[in-house]
């Protein structure tokens, strides 16, 4: 320690000066420690999977599908990060995407247009996550157990649709899947325009709106940000009825995926958009976190996927590896809340 | 600039607050001092409009006011730090500065122009820090800075300031007045909460005292001195005590039970060495902060000990959980009778069997017949009201919960019965009786350590009397050597009679 | 009259007799139960049949919510407990000898035993919240099981293992046996012994417990192995039910429902006060209440609706705002959010 101390001494002011950058920007970005984590761990299963597969991995085009094929977990990981920004968590968002999925299938199929059929499935989404958010905020419902009736409603109303899966021929919807737009041997769907742009426009609003900083606030303390006098009620249903509406644009966006919509769709994928969520560098605690983070982990999640697909293993393993690297995340993230206490 | 008049606030049939005057002038420093229960918090609440008050009037500035919640007093001019910093530790410092009325174009934050304005009532304030840095990267006394920069970074006429200085050092603190007159100076009015009677004395121009929810009065700094403030604050109320015959030296006769040495916990007490003789009621004085509480935490393995010993009949152990300091027969009853006492869902049976029963183990339980037996004995011999064992405890009133309390802790039959303010907030008669049954039980030669607020209380039941100030023991004597006068003293004065 | 009004399984027993009294209104045959070869036949011993799985996973759950915890890895766990009894008994040379089954079976409630362990590990030692805890085994669970049985459905043709789930005994299913044997373990262990009371002081106040000397990391932590062990039992009903592994489909959604079972008997999710009459009625009500949506003709598919507005209404009438809104209608007429302010004071107090 002493001799830290004596060399930072003599390396003189340019250390100095540099040293004291890293402050700045340690005080300033400290929280996005885990997001760099994360894609740091993202980096390394690149590289892992280019060597272990003689260089067959990265390229372009792996990459592109990394992003068409995981456009739905990204919208709905960025919705799930808005709820558990507040400290909440959202179950229901994998049943409400087959909800919306089927609501709009069956919508088309009856040959209504697809300016009804995908407001219709937005609004589906947004209505589960109103009712979620009013049972969290104004009957003082855990989240849990509120949008666990979510997800019994959603699961349920998307069999209520139809119990068999739905063919959809809207060439409107097939598009957003099978347009492909080239920039050298880079490919992207509309679908993924949508889910990158979803994540522009949530960093936008967490960002730089009242809205966001509202919620980041209720998930620092939302007895702090009532006494400032923030509209704490109002954010936090928002926040559900984003995650609602994220997971109704995820039902579109998988339909046009598969061209069809199965009433089993998305058994368990809250728990994977959570697993994002948290890989990403969020805190299930609330308040710290970035919408980017989220994006990082639905990659790193779409990539472990792409591994074990190239390698022919078990996709029990992708479980596993995914539940391995949720703890490792939480007990990290328990550490650094711990040392937060400790300062106290 | 602020009066309040007749201000009560009852919770269920027990009053908080009775009957209280309060005035605050603009460009003046007003301290509020009070005890445990005071009312302080109560009151305090009532004026930033975090309780209604059920009657009395509130006047801001000429106009009777109402405030809905703590936005609208806020909104009225009334800035409020409080004692736990009620800020966003996740944010920047000027987010938690500028949050709710940051500078926007068009709905979008202009984050550049946060950061100069936060930058600018920093600078106010003589604090030049980074307004984009997380808040929580930065010490509690620089977040208590930050709080002030939020409170008054609005059109604030009064700043309420409630014990902004239990988590700051002596420079800070120093800083932290420096900004207090400079906000004097512009004519705000400033309420000054702190049970630190030195900084009260440094800071204040007028101080008001309140004991038992009751208004005591009104006084000027410079012309109130400080004994009398605190004997204001403690008062004087003489009841019944059954005569024991007590000990005289300042030294236990009897075999020493419990002996500490150099005892320090991160919480509050510094070296602290105190012997407890069998059969002998230690009292223990000091006001509220003193380390009183601290104290009987590190005795008790509820707080670890950084440092120090503590032997029991000369055998040095280690208390590492209350678990393990009810084996070797120490007991401790907490402050706060509602957090950390009662389970309040259960019943008085179950609250009063707790201890026991976990001491034995979860598999040999107590059979239900000698449960209930032994209860109903600890519920006639305690005189617990109602005497139903099936009450849930949380029911009771607050004398008849720290009777439970008690028959808890003594059905183990404790060598050494560390109370922690048993005697707060409860009535006359159940106070009486709890102070008997504290000297019955060290007559049968169990050894206490009895903590009050009120020194005559400690007085009357103590054998020996322990004054803890500052976190240190700095006095035990016999307590028929101190009169209520002399120990007052030994409370209140700071840096006197230092051996 | 007002105490059995007011007592705490008054509106549970109220609703399950309610349910049961239209179902037999509905269809006669609900409530017929005819013998044959010595054997009870009839929906209502359906039902008790059926709710053997579901009813030792809530009782688990109900000691977990207890401690104010809640353990969302049975259904993994069952998935595993599934996985790893077939794959023993499928491994054998003998699937119809009695001791390789009794092997399985033991091997398996140990495995989950140790994933109940785990689970406690996680909360009482890291101190991670309980949801989040095991969030991580309800994710991994189903991929270990998966990779036990080789990422296929392990059957098995095994006499003894069926006779789990579909053997009677003095007349009565055998799967209602072990649940029945599940219940009085539990009860006894709980009001027998000082482990309900303890565990209640535990969920209640947490802090006041430790002051008290009440151990209660170990009282955490072996809820959590009572509960994983449960499920494990749970896991080889319904393995032995369909004589397969299906590490996919085994105990899908079970910890919802489970949950739900607590909740409708009475037990806060806040911890502190359980009772496990309360959840054996809740698991009742719930498996009639899938048998009537069944007997309505609406596929079972779709059944998660109504079980969604279940534990929507049952949650608002438990929710303080309802309950304060009730009381205000019952008591005198109050300023709005009158309830809210109390609450405030009280805190202050």
């Amino acid at each position: 320690m002493a001799a830290m101390t004596t060399t930072t001494a003599r390396a003189g002011g340019r250390a100095d000066r540099a040293s004291s950058r890293v402050q700045t920007f340690l005080s300033r970005h400290g929280g996005m420690m885990p997001t760099f984590a994360a894609a740091l761990i993202l980096v390394l299963l690149f590289i892992g999977a280019e060597a272990f597969l003689r260089g067959d991995f990265i390229k372009p085009l792996t990459i592109s599908n990394l992003l068409i094929n995981n456009a739905y977990l990204l919208v709905l990981a960025v919705g799930m990060t808005f709820v558990i920004l507040t400290g909440g968590i959202d179950l229901s968002v994998g049943s409400v995407m087959a909800f919306t999925g089927m609501l709009g299938a069956k919508l088309l199929a009856d040959g209504l247009p697809v300016a009804i059929a995908i407001p219709a499935m937005l609004l589906g989404g947004a209505a589960i996550g109103l009712f979620i958010g009013i049972l969290v905020q104004y009957f003082g419902v855990q989240p849990f157990i509120a949008s666990l009736a979510g997800l019994f409603l959603g699961r349920g109303l998307a069999f209520i649709v139809s119990l068999n899966s739905i063919k959809v021929e809207d060439p409107a919807v097939l598009w957003l899947q099978s347009t492909r737009w080239k920039l050298g041997d880079w490919v992207v769907t509309p679908t993924g325009i949508i889910a990158l742009a979803t994540v522009a426009i949530a960093a936008f609003v967490l960002h730089l709106t009242r809205f966001g900083r509202t919620i980041y606030a209720i998930g620092g303390s939302e007895q702090s940000a009532r006494l400032m006098g923030l509209k704490v009620g109002r954010a936090k249903v928002g926040a559900y009825v984003i995650s609602g509406t994220c997971a109704g644009l995820a039902g579109l966006l998988l339909t046009a995926y598969a061209n069809s919509s199965y009433p089993r769709n998305g058994i368990g994928t809250e728990l994977d958009a959570i697993a994002a969520v948290v890989i990403g560098g969020t805190l299930l605690t609330g308040g710290r976190g970035y919408v980017l983070g989220s994006m990082i982990g639905v990659f790193v999640y779409g990539t472990i996927k792409t591994i074990i697909n190239f390698m022919g293993a078990e996709q029990a393993w992708m479980q596993i590896i995914v539940g391995a690297l949720l703890l490792l995340f939480i007990v990290v993230q328990r550490a650094i809340v711990a040392r937060a206490e400790g300062r106290r | 600039m602020l009066e309040v008049t007749g201000a009560t606030v009852r919770f269920g049939a027990d009053a908080a607050l009775r009957d209280v005057d309060f005035r605050l002038f603009p460009g003046e420093v007003h301290s509020l001092m009070g005890e445990n229960g005071a009312g302080k918090s109560t009151l305090i609440k009532a004026i930033t409009g975090a309780l209604a008050l059920d009657e009395g009037v509130l006047v801001l500035a000429g106009e009777t006011v109402t405030f809905r919640d703590p936005h609208a007093a806020q909104a009225a001019g009334i800035g409020t730090v409080y004692q736990e910093i009620e800020l966003l530790p996740n944010l920047s410092v000027a987010e938690n500065i500028c949050l709710g009325r940051e500078p926007r174009r068009g709905g979008v934050i202009s984050a550049r122009a946060m950061n100069t304005r936060a930058h600018e009532i920093l600078l106010d304030l003589g604090l030049d820090l980074d307004p984009a840095s997380t808040l929580g990267t930065h010490s509690l006394a620089v977040q208590q800075l930050v709080a002030i920069a939020r409170a008054i970074s609005a059109d604030v006429r009064v700043l309420v300031l409630d014990e902004p200085t239990s988590s700051l050092d002596l420079d800070e603190v120093a800083e932290l007045f420096r900004i207090i007159r400079e906000l004097k100076t512009r004519g705000v009015a400033i309420l000054f909460v702190s049970h630190f009677l030195d900084q009260v004395y440094e800071i204040c121009d007028r101080v008001t005292v309140l004991r038992d929810g009751e208004l005591v009065g009104e006084y000027l700094t410079r012309e109130l001195l400080r004994i009398d403030l605190v004997q204001k604050m403690l008062g004087r109320g003489a009841s019944e005590l059954k005569s024991r015959d007590r000990l005289a030296d300042d030294e236990p006769d009897a075999a020493v039970v419990l002996r500490a040495r150099g005892v320090s916990s991160a919480r509050g007490i510094t070296e602290a060495d105190v012997d407890l003789g069998e059969g002998e009621v230690l009292g223990v004085a000091g006001l509220l902060g003193s380390g009183r509480t601290s104290l009987a935490r590190a005795l008790t393995g509820v707080n670890r000990l950084e440092s120090g010993v503590i032997r029991i009949e000369s055998r040095p152990v280690r208390l590492d959980s209350p678990r393990r300091a009810m084996s070797l027969g120490v007991v401790y009853s907490s402050e706060d009778r509602r957090r950390d006492g009662i389970v309040a869902e259960l019943s008085v049976l179950d609250n009063i069997t707790l201890a026991l029963q976990s001491e034995r183990g979860v598999l040999r339980q107590i059979p239900a017949a000698r449960r209930r037996e032994l209860a109903a004995s600890w519920v006639e011999a305690l005189d617990i009201r109602p005497p139903d064992l099936d009450r849930p405890a949380g029911t009771l009133s607050g004398g008849n919960q720290q009777k439970v309390l008690l028959a808890r802790l003594l059905a183990l039959s404790p060598r050494v019965l560390v109370l922690d303010e048993p005697t707060r907030g409860i009535d006359v008669g159940a106070k009486v009786e709890i102070q008997n049954l504290v000297g019955e039980l060290a007559d049968n030669g169990m050894s206490v350590v009895f903590i009050s607020a009120e020194l005559e209380e400690v007085l009357r039941v103590g054998d020996r009397v322990a004054v803890v100030r500052d976190g240190r023991v700095v006095r035990i004597a016999a307590a028929v050597e101190l009169t209520a006068d002399s120990l007052l003293a030994l409370v209140a004065q700071p840096d006197e009679d230092e051996e | 009259m007002t105490a059995v009004y007011k007592h705490r399984l008054f509106w549970p027993i109220v609703s399950l007799l309610t349910l049961i009294a239209i179902n037999a209104i509905a269809r006669p045959q609900f409530i017929t139960i005819t013998m044959r070869d010595g054997e009870l036949y009839g929906a209502l011993i359906t039902i008790l049949r059926d709710s053997a799985p579901l009813m030792l996973v809530a009782l688990g759950m109900t000691i977990v919510i207890a401690t104010r915890g809640i353990d969302l890895s049975v259904g993994a766990i069952m998935a595993v407990s599934g996985a790893v009894a077939l794959t023993i008994i499928d491994g054998s040379g003998d699937p119809d000898a009695l001791a390789t089954v009794l092997i399985a079976v033991l091997v398996a409630v140990l495995v989950a035993l140790i994933l109940g362990m785990w689970n406690g590990f996680l909360v009482t030692v890291l101190g991670i919240q309980p949801i989040v805890a095991t969030l991580v085994l309800m994710l991994a669970g189903r991929g270990a099981a998966l990779l036990i049985t080789g990422g296929k459905i392990t059957t098995v043709n095994s006499a003894p293992f069926k006779w789990m789930s579909s053997g009677y005994m003095v007349a009565l299913p055998v799967a209602f046996f072990i649940a029945v044997a599940a219940i009085i373990v539990i009860g006894v262990i709980e009001r027998r012994t000082a482990l309900g009371v303890l565990t209640e002081a535990v969920g209640i106040n947490p802090e006041a417990s430790r002051l008290a000397g009440v151990r209660s990391r170990g009282i955490i932590w072996g809820a959590y192995m009572v509960s994983g062990a449960l499920a494990g039992v749970a896991g080889l009903i319904y393995a032995s039910r369909t004589s397969a592994a299906d590490a996919n489909n085994a105990g899908v959604f079970i910890e919802l429902y489970a949950i739900l079972a607590v909740v409708l008997g009475g037990t806060s999710l806040n911890g502190g006060k359980f009772s496990i009459a309360g959840t054996v009625v809740g698991v009742f009500i719930i498996q009639t209440l899938d048998s009537t949506v069944l007997f309505l003709g609406i596929p079972s598919a779709q059944s998660p609706v109504f079980f969604g507005f279940v534990v929507a209404v049952v949650v608002v009438l438990q929710s303080p705002r309802m309950r304060s809104g009730l009381a205000n209608l019952s008591g005198r007429l109050r300023p709005r959010g009158a309830g809210v302010q109390d609450r405030e004071k009280a805190e202050v107090a």
